[in-house]
């Protein structure tokens, strides 16, 4: 099972580079944004696997709560700062 | 239930891919949109659904669900606050023959 794990959580990470494209070639901010929050929700699917890869769950899934919160939080305050400032 | 849990890991996967896909052939920024911000929902929410079943039912596991309803309910809220300050910053919707939407002024504020 935990080779299985470690397959799905290889696959995010070449999903994960493939989305680091629109970060880094999208045209405005906003595509850039789109990215970064597909990629926030990416990581914390792989934060979980990579706790049952390492036998400590207990740990890991902390520390992906703790990253689900971090990326709404982002994404709204970006959101929010850009919709008053404007696009550039 | 492990042959559940790998089903529905194949199932998140899949979605992941296709928003994948979506994020990068669309034409513009709404249709980008459309393809990530609900197919990622739904990724998540298998995923982590069956990593729960995995787990089985210990305080690992209600975190884990935990964790899914929390992005269930968050992630279209991102999303819908992304596209409103986009639309309200006059990013340009994709047209087919070209022509801007910008003169019609579909919202008014």
């Amino acid at each position: 099972m935990e080779r299985f794990f470690l397959a799905v959580s290889i696959l995010l990470g070449l999903f994960v580079f493939l989305c680091l494209y629109r970060v880094v070639f999208g045209p405005g901010i906003f595509n850039r944004l789109v990215g970064a929050s597909v990629i926030g929700t990416k990581t914390l699917t792989i934060l979980v696997l990579i706790g049952f890869i390492y036998g400590r769950i207990d740990m890991f899934v902390d520390i992906s709560l703790v990253y689900a919160l971090l990326n709404f939080i982002v994404t709204i305050a970006v959101a929010k700062y850009f919709q008053r400032k404007g696009a550039i | 239930m492990e042959i559940v849990a790998i089903l529905l890991l194949c199932a998140g996967t899949f979605f992941y891919l296709t928003g994948t896909v979506g994020l990068l052939r669309f034409p513009d920024f709404y249709s980008r949109m459309h393809a990530t911000g609900k197919s990622d929902t739904l990724g998540t929410l298998l995923s982590l659904l069956g990593l729960a079943l995995y787990a089985g039912f210990s305080f690992t596991g209600v975190k884990i669900l935990f964790i899914a309803v929390f992005v269930f309910l968050t992630s279209p809220t991102a999303t819908h606050a992304l596209l409103r300050a986009a639309f309200d910053s006059k990013v340009p919707p994709w047209t087919k023959d070209g022509r801007s939407l910008r003169d019609q002024e579909t919202r008014k504020k």
